[in-house]
Order: C-alpha cells, then sequence, then structure tokens
C-alpha cells in the first residue's frame, strides 16, 4: 500500500511484499509456488492478529491519524447515493473542515454531517487538517434544524484534531459555536448517531459529537486534549504524548470500559486503511441498524434518555 | 509605610513572597501599586490605580453578590480519580493539596441564597482549585445546580473562572461540557432564567459550554475569555497577537458578551437585572 507505513505495520509489510514477489515469480516462470503462498498467507494472517490485539495506546492514536485512513468523504462516496453536499453557514463563510448534506443510504434518507480532513498537503491546507472555525459548527448545526423539520435522522462523522485554535475562530466566537451546538443537539428532535472514524480531539469534535447513541471505530481515540496538548501542558513536554495517551486512556476500548462508548465497530484486519471498502461496508451496517433502532423510539422519550445519558457521564463520590 | 516597603523589597526579597501574602498590603499583579489589603477588600479586590479585577476565592466572590446567609449543597461531592492519572505529580495529591487549600472539595460552590428580594441559585468557581478546572464534580454540581433552579423555578447565576476542562479525568472532563449544556437546555425550554458571569480567567470547556449559554452574559473588565489559550494561538499562527485580544472588551466588541460590569456595581446589575426578569410590571 502506497503512503505512509507505521513502525509498528513494517514486518506486515515486508511479508506482504515477499508474498507479492513470490506471485511474481509464479506468474513469470510457471513454477507452482501455490503451497508457499498458502504458508505464507496464514502466517501474514497471524502476524496482523498478534501486531494489532497487541498495540499500546499511542499506536492506536497513530492509527486513527493514518494518512491513508478513510475520511468523511471516503465513506460518503462508498456508502451514499445521490449525496448532495450543502455549504455554509449563512452567516459568514463556508468551512471547509465540516461537510454537511442530504444523504440515502440504501434507500435510507439521512442527513450527514462530518469532519473532513485532506489526503495531502495541498487538500489538507484546503480542509484546514480538518480542524473547524465556528462557522463549521453553525454550518452544521444549520443543516441538522433543517433535518429536525424535515424530519430526518443526522448522523455525525467525527475526526478532528482539535477546532482550530486561531484569532479568527476567536474572534468569531468558538466557544459560542460549540457552546450553542451542545445545547442545540441535546434537544434535537430527530435520531442523532454519532460515530468517531478517527481523531475525537476535545470540544472540536464534542462540537458535533452529542447524539442518541456513540459508536467509535475500533482503532479511534477521543478525549478532553490530544495526547501532545496534555503532555506539553503536564509533562512539559510533547515529546511525552505517548506517555500521556496511556494516562488520559483515550482508546475506544478505554471508553467502552468507561461507560462513553455504546458501541465498538471493528475494523478490518490491520486497520481501517488497509481495507477502506470493508470498513465502509461494516460501517454502512452499523448505521443502518443503530437508525433503525432509533427510530422505534418516541421522540419524547429519545431525548429524555439522550440527556440522561449525558447526564450520568462522570465519576465521583459522595 | 512606603518606606517600610520598599525596605521589604530591596532587603528582604527571600521573604517578600511569605510576608506580602498575609501582611497588610499586597502588590497589583496588573500594575505592581502596593495595595493596603483592607482598603482593596473593601473596593471588591479591584485595583484603585489601574482597575485590575483580582481573582478572588469563592467564598468572597459569593458574599459580594449575596445578602447575609446562604446555604451551600452538594459540598461533599468529591472527585474519585477515576483514571487513577499520574503525570509529574499525581492527581490524587493534587486533589489534596488542592482540598487543603482552599477548603473545598472542587472548583466550584455551589449555594442558595438571596439578592434583594430573589431567591437564586449561585454558583461560583474558584480558580485556585487546580485553575478552576472542570472534572466530573464541577459538571456534576453545575447540573445539579440547573436541576435545583429549575425544581424551584429560581433564577441561576453562575460565575466562572476556569482554564477549561480538567484533563486528569480525560473523557468524563470533556463529557460535563455535554452534560451541563444539556441540562441548560431543559432549564431554558421551561423557562428559567440563567445570567453567566464571565471573570478572568474563562478559557476552554467552560467557555464552550455553560459559561457562553447564558440569557444574559455578563463580563469583568479585562478578564482573559476566549476557547484556545492565547499561548496555544501564537504557537498555531507563529505571531504575536493583538493588543487586548480575548479581553472582555474584545468580547463585547465582537458580540459574544452583553455587558461589561465592575465588580463594585455587579450586584446593581443583577439586582435590576432579576427585577426586570422575575417581578410582576
Ligand atoms: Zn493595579
Amino acid at each position: 500500500m502506497a503512503g505512509i507505513i507505521l513502525d509498528f505495520e513494517r514486518p506486515i509489510i515486508e511479508l506482504e511484499r515477499k508474498i507479492e514477489e513470490m506471485r511474481e515469480i509464479s506468474a513469470a516462470d510457471g513454477v507452482d509456488l501455490s503451497q508457499e503462498i498458502e504458508k505464507l498467507e496464514e502466517k501474514l494472517n497471524k502476524l496482523i492478529e498478534k501486531i494489532y490485539s497487541n498495540l499500546n495506546r499511542w499506536q492506536r492514536v497513530q492509527l486513527a491519524r493514518h494518512p491513508n485512513r478513510p475520511y468523511t468523504m471516503d465513506y460518503i462516496e462508498r456508502i451514499t447515493s445521490d449525496f448532495i453536499e450543502l455549504h455554509g453557514d449563512r452567516y459568514f463563510a463556508d468551512d471547509k473542515a465540516i461537510i454537511t448534506g442530504l444523504a440515502t443510504i440504501e434507500g435510507r434518507k439521512i442527513v450527514l454531517i462530518g469532519h473532513q480532513k485532506g489526503k495531502n498537503t495541498k487538500d489538507n491546507i484546503y480542509r484546514n487538517f480538518g480542524m473547524p472555525h465556528p462557522e463549521g459548527y453553525r454550518k452544521a448545526l444549520r443543516v441538522m434544524k433543517l433535518a429536525e423539520k424535515f424530519n430526518k435522522p443526522i448522523v455525525s462523522l467525527i475526526d478532528t484534531p482539535g477546532a482550530y485554535p486561531g484569532i479568527g475562530a476567536e474572534e468569531r466566537g468558538q466557544a459560542e459555536a460549540i457552546a450553542k451546538n451542545l445545547f442545540e443537539m441535546s434537544r434535537l428532535r430527530v435520531p442523532v448517531l454519532i460515530v468517531i472514524i478517527g481523531e475525537g480531539a476535545s470540544g472540536g469534535a464534542l462540537g458535533i459529537g452529542i447524539g442518541d447513541r456513540i459508536l467509535l471505530l475500533e482503532n479511534t481515540w477521543y478525549s478532553v486534549i490530544s495526547p501532545e496538548g496534555c503532555a506539553s501542558i503536564l509533562y512539559h513536554d510533547a515529546g511525552k504524548a505517548p506517555i500521556a495517551a496511556e494516562a488520559m486512556k483515550v482508546t475506544a476500548r478505554d471508553l467502552e470500559k468507561l461507560g462513553i462508548a455504546d458501541e465498538i465497530i471493528t475494523e478490518p484486519p490491520g486497520g481501517a486503511h488497509r481495507n477502506p471498502s470493508k470498513m465502509a461496508e461494516i460501517l454502512k451496517e452499523a448505521i443502518l441498524r443503530n437508525l433503525d433502532e432509533l427510530s422505534k423510539i418516541p421522540i419524547d422519550e429519545l431525548i429524555k434518555k439522550r440527556i440522561a445519558k449525558f447526564s450520568q457521564m462522570g465519576s465521583w463520590d459522595e | 509605610m512606603v518606606d517600610w516597603f520598599r525596605r521589604t523589597k530591596k532587603g528582604l526579597l527571600g521573604t517578600e513572597k511569605k510576608v506580602i501574602p498575609d501582611g497588610l498590603w499586597t502588590k497589583c499583579p496588573n500594575c505592581s501599586e502596593y495595595l493596603y489589603k483592607r482598603e482593596l477588600e473593601r473596593n471588591f479586590w479591584v485595583c484603585r490605580q489601574c482597575r485590575y479585577h483580582f481573582r478572588i476565592p469563592c467564598d468572597d466572590y459569593i458574599k459580594i453578590l449575596l445578602d447575609g446567609d446562604y446555604e451551600e449543597f452538594n459540598s461533599n461531592i468529591k472527585s474519585n480519580d477515576p483514571l487513577k492519572f499520574k503525570a509529574l505529580k499525581r492527581y490524587s495529591d493534587q486533589l489534596k493539596s488542592a482540598i487543603s487549600k482552599t477548603g473545598s472539595n472542587d472548583a466550584i460552590k455551589t449555594v442558595i441564597g438571596n439578592i434583594s428580594q430573589h431567591e437564586v441559585i449561585l454558583g461560583v468557581m474558584d480558580f485556585r482549585f487546580i485553575g478552576g478546572s472542570m472534572g466530573s464534580v464541577v459538571g456534576e454540581k453545575v447540573s445539579r445546580a440547573i436541576d435545583m433552579a429549575r425544581e424551584r423555578k429560581f433564577p441561576l447565576i453562575i460565575a466562572s473562572s476556569s482554564g477549561g476542562a480538567r484533563m486528569m479525568e480525560g473523557i468524563f472532563s470533556l463529557m460535563q461540557m455535554a452534560k451541563t449544556s444539556a441540562k441548560l437546555a431543559r432549564f431554558h425550554e421551561e423557562g428559567g432564567l440563567y445570567i453567566s458571569i464571565l471573570t478572568d480567567p474563562t478559557t476552554g470547556g467552560t467557555t464552550a459550554s455553560f459559561a457562553m449559554l447564558g440569557d444574559i452574559i455578563i463580563a469583568e473588565p479585562g478578564a482573559l475569555i476566549g476557547f484556545a489559550g492565547p499561548r496555544v494561538i501564537k504557537q498555531t499562527i507563529g505571531h504575536d497577537l493583538p493588543e487586548g485580544f480575548q479581553r472582555s472588551e474584545f468580547l463585547l466588541e465582537k458580540g459574544f458578551t452583553d455587558i461589561i460590569c465592575e465588580r463594585s456595581k455587579l450586584k446593581q446589575l443583577l439586582i435590576k437585572t432579576l427585577d426586570f426578569f422575575c417581578l410582576n410590571e
């Protein structure tokens, strides 16, 4: 696979190359190497399982940020038909770090919103590395209110390194925009499904993250601050991010244990980036199944449950 | 007196820190003017020279706003360090020392009391407690204060001073933003009045949740108010920030606070506002 290879992925990639070479030799020379290839493939599967079941938290963070990982638009292309993208917050601008639109998945009409990162440097500058300004949150809210008006469920795909910390963002009320979304999303009168597909950094993620269910792909992280941010404040050294990731317990599995995640969506072997099509298929199933279940709950009860869900979050003694 | 002070400054540098906080005088962190503490207290902890508003303990702030006696509730809620968090310091040790320093169990006090003829629910954050950060306890106490205001149909007032969400409780801290905002949405739907007071500093997850959701938002002069901290912004954009950036006056100019009010006039403003919304014509 083209692109960046993480350290812990290297043995897998090497073995894959070896298998590929043998296939080429076999094809070119007409030698039957199928038994050897089969053996190596078995070895490969075991290796993948071994490596990925033993990843530490920092390695999961790296997978969540993998440049080849599918982003919101990749899922839109793979699982929706007739996607109509809607632009702009109607106040200031169109934020390219958040995509919003009308989507159809297997005949089911939904309103879809999601962070969008770039695929390369140029694209990343265009998308501001998936870091929204206030207008992104306001666009999302505008489109969610539209969903509410026409009684369409909302799916929000989260993948951001954080809300953008800049002068314009502060001038235009980053805090107000996020706060407003938390306030309004908690009482939207349609089902809202949240899926963390990559990085869930702080208020930048939560700003489109209030819903009836919170699903996390297996190799994602979600916390109050990025491991680097935590490390630079509490360890005075951003390089201590791997330790901070451990201390803050940031992975999907951690969130399951802490009672925040409703469901962990298993990724294809080796992670979403190794098989985006398969990943999209799995995600589609999870979205449709959850929306089916949520749509059966009367709306007043659903909102009551939604508020109760967030109300019980936290841990204290008294 | 002035001479005595100069001598202290020159001659006893090493002990200066110990002498001043417990002594009769204190130095304004903004203009360096030496201020007589008793006078400073009478002036609502505002520097008479530069109008700098001192960061003050929540008990002092409560006394400034309320008439006479008040009753604290949920004071026994304590953090149980759910992640067993340890960085350079243990979170459990930080909690212990903050508790002994402030005499409260976390970074907010929630009370029920009176302002003029109005019974109100008041929450006041305390910056001395781990930077006024919001973890599970602050989130829960704010949420219960909102619920109490809703049940009793009392106005709700929250004075924030907070560095944001508390990292040592990870995802739980983040979710307090969701929790408090959801509670406020319900309060709002039932017609509750919520006045948010922003004091120095109010940043991060606190600003991006209950602090920015007031029906009326009042800021103290010169307070730092924002989402991202100035240091992070400076690092990200790679140049200096404009003068007055993220201060109350900047927020007023940009349209994110209703009014800036000096601490000495705050109570009068609250009374007028409460009278307007809560008294019959
Ligand atoms: Zn001064």
